[in-house]
């Protein structure tokens, strides 16, 4: 994993919103894109399964670890949260949250 | 900590790299100067524009940010949605639901979109010809052909007989004509469903056919029957959760052979024969014949497994075979316990994309993950789903599903009917706008 910023520039705080992403952004953005299958692209389901853009990041991380911990019940997710780390699960909590 | 830097700390904690926050790598020819435009990284050329290569084509113009040039060749005008098509067989769902236009693709991602047929590719050179619009030239090309027919494997399934015993397994006029089919039959008339041994394009997709059509009988023609034949000596996917609908709501309507490898069939004589000399007659068969990977991808060399499948490096998806071409989707030598399927099409797209975006940026690809969801229709209204969750293992260099992950449904439901439908409309939707 510290091939990541094998490529590391220029400081992040002269660039803030003209950075081009990170190698992490990058990757949480393609692991993000698991889930636009079922809840649309970039989390805006069109259709009867929850959107989960733009929701609270603290309730989609909560959300997600009970559901790997099977302490919330679903009909998909407690399955599929099960392959996933918790730091995934923060990440793609925190990734969603952010999506308008 | 500013929210920008919050972000930044979740993210490496949870993907890696001890090297702070200085991470901000530069596409090559990116310029920091507001205004000035970026050079291109290079053009990819995407063969098939189902679910793995129109995903592919709209995930590498999100992710490059437009600047990798995606031209997408689909022979069809429009997209036909094989998932929910076994809904359509049953009268449950309007045919016209399937098709899709590729509209969004060139309006909402300034893909160039080509129908044309594919006459040669010349991976050397690296450039496609089509048959009416001309050559493309790619620095990286993207095949994803879906699968085609082994139609010889079967004595007597000729063209002629291919016109009265029909597969329905590409959506499209074959679906309507089996749906003609089964209008025509009469009450009391036998249905013949013939599964090939696995793999093959949808794993739990026949005995959803079956499902649906048990569930058109019930309704329309209480004294038809249908008669599965299938190669395989089980049902190979949701086996208990479809054995148990079989059992609790089509009893009498389904009688279900294991081991019974379709040899032969008497197309005038409505008739399919086993490779033991068995025969069974019916009013309408429905045969699912064995598949190879889509012919592009054994006219480019890619074919090298069991002269069927294209073995892919799994974190890239380029083939093995032939270098700067990744292929997708049902063509590809499956990974363990990955199914032939649409979602996981999808999946590949991404997977793909992403490998592509950091290979023209002058990176190295990263292996992702994959999940895979497939919901079966067994009525009007219920569902029932497999899912599961794919990690790259370094060792084996593929992707393998998460001990402990996936599974499938407790029992079919309304709550997943509805689900599942819902999935074909998010899926479309990810896939083309």
């Amino acid at each position: 994993m510290k091939s990541l910023f094998a490529f590391a520039g220029l400081s992040v705080a002269c660039l803030v919103h003209a950075a081009p992403p990170t190698d992490a952004e990058r990757t949480v953005g393609y692991y993000a894109a698991n889930c636009f299958n079922c809840h649309g692209t970039e989390g805006k389901a069109v259709s009867a399964i929850p959107a989960i853009a733009g929701r609270d990041r603290q309730y989609l991380e909560e959300t997600l670890k009970a559901f790997k911990a099977g302490t919330k019940s679903a009909t998909i997710m407690h399955q599929l949260a099960k392959g996933y780390t918790d730091e995934e699960l923060a990440a793609l909590a925190d990734y969603f949250s952010r999506r308008q | 900590m500013t929210r920008f830097n919050e972000e930044r700390r979740r993210l490496l904690q949870a993907f890696g790299a001890s090297a702070a926050l200085t991470g901000a790598s530069l596409l090559p020819g990116q310029a920091l100067a507001a205004g000035k435009p970026r050079k291109t990284l290079g053009r990819v050329v995407v063969i098939g524009a189902g679910f793995g290569g129109a995903t592919a084509a709209k995930y590498l113009r999100k992710w490059s940010d437009g600047a990798i040039e995606v031209v997408l060749i689909e022979r069809n005008a429009q997209f036909i949605s094989c998932p929910t098509s076994n809904e359509v067989l049953a009268g449950n769902r309007e045919y016209e639901t399937l098709v899709h236009s590729y509209d969004g693709l060139k309006k909402h991602w300034g893909i160039k979109v080509v129908h044309a047929e594919v006459t040669a590719v010349d991976t050397d050179k690296r450039r496609v010809r089509t048959d009416k619009a001309g050559e493309f030239a790619y620095d990286r090309l993207v095949v994803s052909p879906g699968i085609d027919f082994r139609f010889a494997d079967v004595a007597g399934y000729d063209a002629a007989a291919q016109q009265q015993i029909l597969h329905a397994w590409k959506a499209g006029p074959q679906t309507l004509a089996l749906r003609k089919q089964l209008l025509d039959l009469p009450d009391g008339g036998v249905y013949i469903q013939s599964i090939p041994k696995a793999p093959y394009r949808c794993p739990p997709g026949p005995y959803e056919r079956v499902s649906q059509i048990a569930h058109y009988f019930k309704q329309h023609k209480p004294k038809s029957k249908i008669l599965v034949l299938d190669a395989n000596e089980q049902i190979i996917s949701k086996g208990k959760l479809f054995k148990a609908v079989w059992d609790d709501d089509y009893k009498d309507l389904i009688e279900y052979r294991p081991n019974w490898n379709l040899n032969e069939v008497d197309a005038a004589g409505k008739t399919v024969i086993s490779e033991l000399g068995d025969r069974e007659t019916g009013g309408v068969i429905n045969l699912l014949p064995p598949q190879h990977a889509g012919k592009i991808a054994h006219d480019i060399g890619a074919v090298n497994a069991n002269g069927r499948w294209v073995t892919v490096d799994w974190v890239s998806l380029e083939s093995t075979a032939v270098r700067n071409v990744h292929v997708l989707g049902d063509a590809t030598l499956s990974a363990p316990a990955m199914p032939k399927s649409g979602h996981m099409a999808n999946q590949h797209g991404k997977a793909a994309a992403a490998a592509i975006v950091e290979i023209l940026s002058g990176r190295e690809a990263r292996p992702v993950l994959m999940a895979n969801t497939c919901y079966s229709l067994v009525d009007g209204r219920r569902a029932i789903h497999v899912d599961s969750v794919h990690r790259y293992d370094p060792e084996k260099k593929a992707p393998v599903p998460v001990a402990g992950s996936g599974g499938v449904s407790a029992a079919p439901s309304v709550e997943e009917g509805l689900f599942a439908r819902a999935w074909a409309k998010n899926i479309w939707s990810d896939v083309l706008s």
